[in-house]
């Protein structure tokens, strides 16, 4: 069946049937490798997605209901030539051992910060509760979001006189 | 001795054939020690003295290092990335030594293919192994190159200097490595003396440098074997058995066969897996065949309750690991205990995964295996083929702490791929699989008996350690889950006891404290009902767990400062720097703390011949629930030279976390059907709201000394300084590991 899907402002038919989560469809059909499989059980947040402005765990969530809505994907806030704001933090603090919790780390901080970019620690950690780290990444993944609330704020404000 | 035929001609043998270059070295060396930088062993004498590194295992400088006619450089390393950072590190290096920028090199890692062996990417030791080696090829690499800019511009080779890719002579004139290299010249083997940069002349290491791999991590570029798309790849899941030793009796795979997308059943006599086109049609696939298929009852489990106290009554077989004794010294009071840590999970975030085609006779595996070779040599016995028509690439998978569920996927993946000639094969394990198959941190049970004279300085020390090996890794066919269930199965090798100087259950089971009487003992326990191997660290968590508990409690009777009483059995002046640092960074002192807070205090050299590290922390016990939180951790952490001192904060920093997460929350459950703690609700671990407020990580500056590891350092101190720091607060010792709330509020009966 064709589902009809909007991922990082592109739209897109792809053929799967409607129950299939989302995870699949990103990963196997439209070949963006940012939500991970950790768990697929909502447990883990490896999957963690925006749709419209909200973290969404992938892996749990049907495409059957997401035709129409803004799925966003880490591919969707910039590349390695031209990082967005949360890349970009993240690069600065380096912010990853092995790296495989990050890209759902970074969606579940990009609904938070889209919303209010200067949030204190105590709500970055609260909001990021959701999502598993093994390797013990977490000191820096709360430092890089605080630094991503910064840039983001920043651009804001020189946005807004530009 | 020598062997100068041409394939494999020694650096003399090279030397002696174009004479100018041995003009040149012999030059060099004058120059060398007259600059005093010669670093390695004596020069090559009968017998040869040791290579540096892993350049002992595979000595031509071309099998790490190669330069083509652009001067492009190209670094092979038999270690894999695992998370850690060693690319990086090994990047920092090689561009040091050979005076290049290092985002112009390209680095190959593990592969059987293409790298040096270098066994297992393990035990905080690619630094030493592979760092060191690569270093050495890198600086007598830049030498002959230099000495061929000599040779050709006729001048002594104190005249030149390498600098950016190049040999600069006085004048200025330069001429590229490209230019300088030719076919051969790097095909000799190395000598075990290098002319390395001193520190002060360094421009990469001991600099943090970025990462190399986290801009494609935070990007989403596909860089996880996880990620591979191969043209014409199928998915695949396996169907594993009940229980360990189940055989499958019946199975009607006909509905899963009529399913969309299903290529394929895959039945080798109880190995089970399903083949579709896409992932999540293989996943509803294998869902339909667990239903259908019909085992055997396979092995029970032991019954859980009072399983790690029995140990002691289980068969074992005892090896000494320390016996020292000097008579004449009284014993005033004694100290003694027993400690226990449960069955715990390496738990990465994906699980495991693996691609594999059989292709034209040859079976190519991409893994994110510890150990390619290794692994090669079991998945090809398994296979029943010799090990060339077996590859193993390393891909990175998500990180990995150990022995975990890597080679077993890469092994179901070559077995279907057998099945599927010319298709590449992913297939990567469920949540519930890699929770319940991946093989266990062994739980152990120590016991400890030490003394104090009078004047309150450790006289005694007896310590017995119950424990399976921790080690069951490839190499032997039977390693592999897959080859149990083949219907000529393959079953793993009995477990042997050794005891080595890094140890293994024993590993840190010595204190390295001064003590003049002292008996460990290691209780090894051949049968491993719950299937076990390496999990970060071995039996170091444990026993120095044990061992800085003890610290505590004899500094206690001691009336001593835990600080001041460690400082006070401790000789060696890197443990006390480590020490004194943590202590002071933390601002250590016997000040009241509010309510329900407490300091603790641990120490250890891991291995007792790895890196020192030294923590103090502060927590906070709520009385009501139990709930015991990490308010912020000092450490200080000695690994040697150091070459990324960021990559070194990052694996500590996450080192402590882990443990603290494995002390404060984590055990395996089971019952005599099964495992149950089978996700992350069964098996919880830390999350953001228990992580502390801050971790310092202080970084001793050890310029010109080995390059010691980093990764397992702090999983030893961490369990202990969380244990004296409840102790503190509350007045209770913990001995048994994890220390959820609900035991936290059982040992302090409120
Ligand atoms: S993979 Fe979706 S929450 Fe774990
Ligand atoms: S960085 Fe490895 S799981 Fe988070």
């Amino acid at each position: 069946m064709a589902v009809t899907l909007t991922v990082n402002g592109k739209t897109q038919q792809v053929d799967a049937d409607p129950e299939t989560p989302l995870l699949y469809v990103l990963r196997d059909d439209l070949e963006l490798n940012g939500a991970k499989y950790g768990c697929g059980v909502g447990q883990c947040g490896a999957c963690t997605v925006m749709v419209d402005n909200e973290a969404v765990l992938s892996c749990v969530t049907p495409v059957l209901l997401l035709e129409g809505r803004r799925i966003s994907t880490v591919e969707g806030l910039g590349t390695m030539e031209k990082p967005g704001p949360m890349q970009q933090a993240f690069i600065e603090q380096q912010a990853a051992q092995c790296g495989f919790c990050i890209p759902g780390m970074m969606m579940r901080a990009q609904a938070l910060l889209q919303a209010n970019p200067t949030v204190d620690e105590a709500a970055v950690r609260a909001h990021l509760e959701p999502n598993l780290c093994r390797c013990g990444t977490h000191m820096r993944i709360v430092k890089a979001v605080m630094r991503a609330g910064e840039l983001m704020h920043q651009s804001s404000q020189s946005g807004g006189s530009t | 001795m020598t062997h100068s035929d041409v394939k494999n001609p020694t650096r003399r043998g090279v030397l002696a054939g174009g004479g100018s270059l041995v003009v040149s070295f012999a030059l060099l060396s004058q120059v060398l020690a007259q600059e005093g930088e010669v670093q390695g062993a004596s020069p090559p004498a009968e017998p040869r003295p040791k290579l540096p590194g892993s350049l002992a295992g595979d000595p031509f400088l071309d099998a790490w290092i190669r330069i083509d006619g652009n001067g492009k450089v190209s670094v092979f390393t038999g270690k894999a990335e695992l998370g850690q950072g060693v690319k990086t590190a090994i990047i920092q290096v090689a561009a040091e030594e050979l005076e290049i920028d290092p985002a112009t090199i390209r680095l190959i890692t593990a592969d059987t293919g293409q790298t040096p062996n270098e066994g297992y990417t393990a035990g905080s030791q690619s630094m030493q192994n592979s760092g060191t080696a690569i270093r050495h090829a890198a600086a007598q690499v830049r030498d002959i190159l230099i000495g061929q800019a000599a040779a050709r511009w006729q001048v002594p080779i104190d005249q030149l200097r390498a600098e950016n890719g190049r040999v600069i002579r006085a004048d200025g004139q330069a001429l590229d490595y490209g230019s300088l290299v030719s076919a051969e010249i790097l095909h000799v083997e190395a000598t075990p003396q290098s002319r390395l940069k001193p520190a002060d002349r360094f421009r990469h290491m001991g600099k943090s440098m970025h990462r190399v791999d986290i801009p494609a991590k935070v990007t989403g570029a596909p860089i996880y074997v996880q990620d591979m798309r191969l043209p014409g790849m199928v998915h695949a899941r396996v169907v594993r058995p009940p229980r360990p030793g189940a055989t499958l009796v019946s199975l009607d795979s006909a509905e899963v066969e009529r399913m969309s997308g299903v290529v394929a059943v895959v039945r080798n006599g109880s190995f089970l897996a399903v083949v579709a086109e896409r992932e999540f049609q293989a996943i509803k696939a294998m869902q339909v065949l667990e239903m259908t298929a019909r085992w055997s009852e396979g092995t029970k489990f032991p019954k859980p309750d009072g399983f790690i106290q029995s140990f002691k009554n289980l068969p074992s077989q005892q090896g000494v690991v320390a016996e020292r004794s000097q008579d004449g010294v009284a014993a005033a009071r004694t100290f003694q205990a027993t400690f226990t840590r449960p069955y715990q999970i390496h738990g990465s975030i994906g699980p495991s995964c693996a691609v594999a085609l059989l292709e034209n006779g040859t079976t190519t595996v991409w893994s994110h295996t510890q150990g390619v070779y290794p692994d090669r040599a079991a998945i090809s016995e398994m296979l029943r083929v010799p090990p060339e028509q077996v590859r193993v690439i390393h891909v990175e998978g998500s990180g990995c702490y150990g022995h975990n569920g890597a080679d077993d996927a890469a092994a179901d993946a070559a077995l279907i791929a057998q099945a599927m000639p010319g298709r590449p094969v992913r297939l990567q394990w469920m949540r519930e699989q890699e929770h319940v198959w991946e093989p266990y941190g062994p739980a152990m049970l120590t016991e400890v008996r030490a003394s104090l004279d009078q004047a309150g300085r450790i006289v005694e020390w007896n310590y017995d350690l119950w424990s399976n090996t921790h080690t069951t890794r490839p190499g032997p066919a039977g390693s592999l889950i897959a080859a149990h269930s083949l219907p000529t199965p393959f079953q793993p090798p009995p477990a042997k006891l050794s005891i080595t100087p890094s140890g293994n259950g024993d590993r840190n089971a010595v204190p390295l404290y001064a003590i003049p009487n002292m008996r460990v003992i290691w209780h090894f326990l051949p049968e491993m009902p719950l299937r076990v191997s390496a999990l970060r660290a071995l039996g170091a968590y444990v026993n120095v767990f044990a061992i800085e508990s003890t610290m505590d409690e004899l500094a206690l009777m001691a009336n001593a400062d835990p600080v001041e009483f460690r400082l006070r059995h401790m000789e060696d002046p890197r443990g006390r720097a480590v020490i004194e640092a943590a202590a002071a960074d933390f601002g250590w002192s016997n000040d009241p703390l509010p309510e329900g807070r407490g300091r603790g205090f641990a120490f250890a050299r891991y291995k007792n011949l790895a890196a020192y590290l030294a923590m103090a922390l502060e927590l906070e016990v709520e009385r009501e629930t139990g709930r015991a939180r990490i308010i912020r951790v000092a450490s200080a952490i000695d690994s040697g030279e150091v070459v990324n001192p960021d990559g070194i904060r990052n694996q500590t920093e996450g080192g402590i976390i882990q443990a603290a997460s494995w002390t404060l929350y984590e055990a395996v459950t089971f019952e005599e059907n099964g495992i149950t703690s089978i996700d992350w609700s069964s098996y919880p671990i830390m999350r953001f709201g228990s992580v502390p407020e801050r971790i310092d990580v202080r970084i001793m500056d050890r310029p010109g000394e080995p390059f010691l590891g980093t990764g397992e350092a702090a999983q030893g101190p961490t369990p202990a300084a969380i244990a004296n720091a409840i102790r503190h607060a509350t007045g209770k010792r913990l001995y048994d590991i994890p220390f959820r709330a609900e035991n936290v509020k059982a040992a302090i009966g409120v």
